[in-house]
């Protein structure tokens, strides 16, 4: 148990022996420990991302669906209005269109009443002078009696 | 195991002698062959097995480690590197738990004690008579010297050498550090006016000195009054094996709960080595108040 040089050969090597540690040890592994904390930080990291990403993405289908959902009620409502304004506007030219039927075959039954008339009338005339010529028995000149037959045919 | 030609304490002193490399008294250099011839050595002699052991440990365990730094990923971690890697988040922890100040030297120096430490203690496991009797047959197998007089100690922190050599390597870095950190004026002014001012001088340096001096001191002691103490057990352990096969078996028994307990001691004796080690680098690097 003396003390002898094995102490300075002990020294001598523990010193070696740390500096080799230190440079060809330690390093690489504690670098190698560092990148895999720093690699699960950033994926943990992007997780978290993804996951808010994720919310953001589904309130966002939502408002979409909301806004489809008011829009298609705004859609609806509008097309209903405008068939019952389509119905309307039907029916108000089927008035305006059998009233104009109604004018104009109002118009044609006058036109041809007062062509019967007329007609009548002529008739009328025609017989009032044969009658009147059998009743006076003589034949009537008719340019003389024009604006007499002419009055009367105008009173008829 | 005591054999029939040598008494226990015969037995116990062979277990305890290293094997001595130096000069001898009539000038020639070589082994030791005996306790006393090793004495006469003096310093300038080399404990062979201490230092083999000590260097082919750390050159194992630096081996080891650089295998798995060379092929160290981020990605997922082989077995092996989950292993280093494990042992390394621990130390590392211990360091960053008591040393604050920024020094890249302390983890790796932490480390080495740690392991280094950790293996040289764990040959304490391997029976005592094994490593020995290997060495002392192939001693008077090839070399043809007398098997009692090959001496081979496998525990190389049995050795006070190996404990004093970290430690004064500790004790250097220590005061290197302190001298850096605080200058040399604030390194020695630490030892002169703390703690009772500059009128208490000799006080101060008195138990300044003697609070730095027992600090390499108390870190060497400790490891090898540690591991000698166990190492005796088992070497007194052997020698029941020798005393009949009641004794035999009973040292069985003993033996086992003796190698079971000192799986804790190995380890906590390498971890005490390294956190004082730090400890004793916070504060060199630390001025105290």
């Amino acid at each position: 148990m003396n003390i002898n040089a094995t102490l300075i050969g002990q020294a001598i090597s523990f010193i070696i022996f740390v500096w080799f540690c230190m440079q060809y040890v330690w390093p690489p592994i504690m670098t190698a420990l560092e990148e895999r904390k720093k690699k699960i930080a950033e994926g943990l990291a992007a997780a978290e991302r993804g996951r808010h990403e994720q919310e953001l993405a589904q309130q966002r289908a939502r408002d979409v669906i909301q806004k489809a959902k008011e829009e298609a009620g705004a859609i609806l409502v509008q097309a209903q209005k405008r068939a019952s304004e389509i119905v309307e506007e039907s029916k108000e030219t089927a008035r305006t269109e059998g009233e104009r039927i109604i004018t104009a075959a109002t118009a044609e039954i006058e036109q041809e009443v007062h062509r019967a008339k007329e007609s009548l009338r002529a008739q009328v005339a025609a017989l009032a002078v044969a009658g009147a010529g059998r009743v006076i028995n003589r034949e009537l000149d008719s340019q003389a009696h024009d604006e007499l037959l002419q009055d009367l045919i105008a009173r008829i | 195991m005591a054999s029939d030609t040598l008494t226990s304490g015969d037995y116990i002193k062979h277990h305890l002698q290293n094997m001595t490399f130096g000069q001898h008294a009539d000038g020639s250099w070589g082994l030791a062959h005996s306790a006393a011839e090793a004495k006469e050595m003096g310093f300038w002699a080399f404990h062979l097995d201490s230092l083999g052991w000590s260097i082919a440990l750390g050159v194992l365990f630096l081996w080891f480690f650089r295998r798995v730094a060379k092929s160290a990923t981020a990605g997922v971690p082989s077995g092996v590197q989950n292993f280093a890697e494990w042992v390394m988040e621990f130390i590392d922890d211990s360091v960053r738990g008591s040393f604050t100040a920024k020094n890249n030297m302390v983890a790796p120096m932490a480390m080495t004690i740690f392991i280094w430490v950790f293996l040289m203690n764990f040959m304490d496991l391997v029976a005592v008579d094994f490593l020995p009797q290997v060495a002392a047959a192939i001693g008077s197998g090839v070399f043809d010297a007398d098997p009692h007089h090959v001496y081979f100690k496998v525990v190389a922190t049995t050795d006070p050498n190996i404990t004093f050599g970290m430690a004064l390597s500790v004790f250097v870095l220590m005061l290197y550090y302190s001298v850096k950190m605080k200058g040399l004026g604030g390194f020695l002014s630490e030892l002169a006016f703390q703690p009772f001012g500059k009128w208490g001088l000799p006080v101060n340096l008195l138990l300044e000195g003697v609070t730095l001096i027992s600090k390499p001191i108390s870190l060497a002691l400790r490891l090898f009054g540690n591991m000698y103490a166990g190492e005796m057990i088992f070497i007194l352990i052997a020698i029941m094996y020798g005393a009949g096969w009641l004794l035999g078996s009973f040292a069985g028994v003993l033996q086992l709960g003796w190698a079971i307990f000192h799986i804790l001691i190995i380890t906590l004796q390498a971890f005490i080595f390294m956190t004082l080690t730090i400890v004793y680098m916070e504060m060199a690097h630390q001025e105290h108040h």
